[in-house]
């Protein structure tokens, strides 16, 4: 494996809702390394961009807490102060927002956005940063880079937004960038154009990157790990083969089997039923996910079951997957979890 | 950009015609001409009076009358004051530079305090400093204009006896001297003063409440992801974006200081427009009266139109064409 650039351990974030905190993010541990893409996978609100948002250290400080560590070139990132942040934000971590339209002022031409990057992190002249910029614009695919340069946000279209965004991400040769779903907000054809595009930047760059979507089928060909989250937690942690070969957490299996493909004509739908709890009202001490898997009984579970490393490097937090594990061995009808609902 | 200014240059041409007939038509109903007054004059001849009427053309109907005083008016000639004896536009002159200037400075110190506190409440807001802006802000709402003119008046004016408490200049300095600058500037201070603590409550609440919105946008968001220091995230993003909305609201800003003086100019007796007009009410000075609210209409399609210029000149997403 190659040299980790960020390793997260015990990363706890909590939101301030009245006058008590809750964890968003809960006890969230794994390594990125360089040349690596770590994808995240979970659905609306198990605290995806919380997590993202964390490693960049953007939260509203008044509100928020995060605790435990989050390791990148031999400093914790939680204990540095604005000013020192600053330097590592933008420089050596890029990040990448899920609505392009928002994301970019609309008062600023793209070009000047990108440059702004470059402003606070090298001594380029003027008309250096000008032509990185250009450079830039040209290696993300923009058609047009010198017009492009001068125009604003409104005036291209999602995908090429999305391009920008990312100029802006990697301006500067990030170590590592995390872009949050950067391909939801955009159409089918474009999604696939910018995994590609970054995937092509990652391949050339050797950067790592933390890919975070709700959509496991967009992580299957570009991404070398998948982190599973559900509720805060990392629920399942494995590379993509094992993940896709051998799910072990039924959430796992649940997401996969919501991929629509040739396969699974017969079960269309096979997404569990009920929603991720919201933080304050989640259930801190059995299995956050037993409510929505009510063929088992309750009393199988153990107390806030741990992550056991089951293969080299594939995590799991359940302990009772074996049970219709080793039974889908012997007997089909019951590989498939969701359907015995 | 100059075909659109130019079309609504055009525009305004009906808009200033449909203006000066209701004017007119108003100016014609109220009870009176001015020779009314002098009917109460014993020495009067009510014949002689009627003839100067007849020569007058004020026994015309309305719209002869109305042709000849638009044909005029258009070549900036709106007449001869009945009251002062002289053309309109002499009487007219001097007031309004008066009244501008004051509008002018007005603005200045509004601006000069809503910009600090609309910032300082907006970034911190819910803080001791917020709730402190926001306290004078409503206090500003509740507080008639006149009433904290008289209160500032008494203050300043009378007991301190810091600034003039009326008229637009020191009678006894020369006009051109530096003296007289001097002099006039004292005698702006105070109503420009007493409007702008009031004037501007409003806008450091807009200005407050469009920097909470901003702060908590995605692209500030992705500046900070930028590694762009705290106070240049003000300077350049949320600030700049939340401006947009004052600057383009500059233009209304200035036709309603010309148009709302009368009661600031009645106050410190200061020789605006204002103060003209309401005299010129009460003297039935027909052609004044009509002179000023002709230029204010023109003003405040001016002013619209300023609006809309600077709009787009500062929002890349409004393209006039
Ligand atoms: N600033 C905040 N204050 C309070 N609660 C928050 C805040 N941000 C997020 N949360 C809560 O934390 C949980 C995780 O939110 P998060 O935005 O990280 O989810 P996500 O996985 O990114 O979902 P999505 O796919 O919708 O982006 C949600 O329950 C959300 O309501
Ligand atoms: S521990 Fe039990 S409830 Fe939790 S995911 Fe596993 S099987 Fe479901
Ligand atoms: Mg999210």
């Amino acid at each position: 494996m190659n040299k980790a650039i960020l390793k997260i351990e015990n990363l706890t974030t909590s939101f301030r809702i009245g006058n008590k905190y809750h964890a968003a993010v809960d006890d969230v541990s794994f390594t990125v390394a360089e040349n690596e893409i770590v994808a995240v996978v979970g659905e609306s609100g198990c605290g995806k961009s919380a997590l993202a948002l964390s490693i960049m250290q953007l939260h509203n400080k008044l509100r928020t807490k995060s605790e435990g560590t989050i390791h990148y070139n031999g400093q914790n990132l939680l204990k540095l102060n604005d000013t020192q942040m600053n330097k590592v934000r933008g420089k050596e971590l890029g990040m990448i927002f899920q609505e392009p339209l928002t994301a970019l002022n609309p008062l600023m031409t793209i070009g000047k956005q990108i440059e702004e990057n470059l402003d606070y992190h090298t001594s380029l002249s003027k008309d250096e940063k000008k032509q990185r910029t250009i450079e830039l614009l040209t290696q993300v695919g923009i058609p047009y880079p010198e017009r492009t340069y001068k125009q604003y946000p409104h005036e291209l279209s999602g995908g090429m937004r999305q391009r920008a965004m990312i100029s802006i991400a990697i301006a500067c040769n990030p170590a590592l960038v995390i872009a949050d779903e950067p391909t939801t907000a955009l159409d089918v054809t474009i999604q696939a154009q910018i995994l590609d595009l970054l995937k092509d930047i990652q391949t050339r760059t050797k950067m790592g990157i933390i890919l975070i979507t709700h959509d496991l089928s967009v992580v299957a060909e570009v991404a070398d790990r998948i982190v599973v989250m559900y509720a805060g937690q990392v629920v399942e942690m494995g590379s993509v083969k094992e993940i896709f070969s051998n799910p072990l957490h039924p959430y796992t299996r649940s997401l996969l089997n919501s991929i629509p493909s040739a396969t699974h004509e017969k079960n269309r739908l096979h997404v569990i039923e009920g929603i991720v709890p919201s933080i304050a009202k989640m259930d801190r001490v059995g299995c956050r996910f037993q409510d929505r898997i009510p063929w088992i009984s309750k009393h199988a579970h153990e107390e806030r079951p741990q992550l056991h490393e089951v293969d080299k490097g594939h995590f799991v937090r359940c302990t009772c997957y074996k049970q219709f594990y080793f039974q889908a061995e012997g007997d089909e009808s019951t590989h498939d979890i969701t359907q015995s609902r | 950009m100059w075909k659109f200014i130019l079309r609504r240059l055009v525009v305004m041409i009906p808009q200033l015609f449909l203006l000066s007939i209701i004017v007119f038509m108003m100016a014609k109903a109220m009870p009176g001409d001015a020779l009314s007054g002098q009917e109460l004059n014993p020495n009067s001849n009510p014949a002689e009076l009627d003839r100067i009427r007849e020569e007058l053309g004020l026994n015309d109907p309305w719209y002869q009358q109305y042709g000849r005083w638009a044909a005029n008016a258009v070549q900036g000639d709106f007449g001869i004051s009945y009251t002062h004896k002289t053309p309109v536009m002499d009487v007219i002159e001097d007031r309004l530079w008066n009244t501008v200037f004051l509008a002018f400075v007005t603005l200045i110190f509004t601006y000069m305090l809503a910009i600090p506190l609309g910032i300082l409440s907006g970034r911190y807001n819910d803080t001791w400093v917020d709730k402190t802006v926001t306290g004078y802000s409503y206090l500003g709402f509740g507080t008639p204009i006149f009433i904290f003119a008289l209160i500032m008046l008494f203050i300043f004016g009378f007991a301190l006896d810091w600034l003039p408490s009326g008229g637009s200049v020191d009678s006894k300095v020369d006009e051109g001297t530096f003296a007289y600058v001097v002099s006039k500037i004292n005698h702006l201070i105070l109503p420009a003063l007493s409007t702008a603590l009031i004037a501007t409550t409003s806008t450091i609440q807009y200005l407050r409440n469009e920097i909470i919105d901003n702060k908590i946008k995605d692209f500030v968001r992705t500046a900070r992801s930028k590694g762009v220091p705290e106070s240049n995230v003000y300077s350049r993003h949320i600030l700049r974006n939340s401006f947009l909305p004052i600057a383009a609201f500059l233009g209304y800003e200035i036709t309603g200081l010309i148009g709302g003086s009368v009661i600031i100019e009645t106050i410190f007796s200061y020789p605006g427009l204002g103060q003209l007009f309401l005299s010129s009410v009460n003297l039935r000075d027909f052609s004044v009266v009509t002179a000023i609210v002709m230029m204010t209409g023109f003003a405040t399609l001016l002013g619209t139109l300023l609006s809309d210029i600077i709009l787009s000149a500062v929002d890349p997403r409004i393209r006039i064409e």
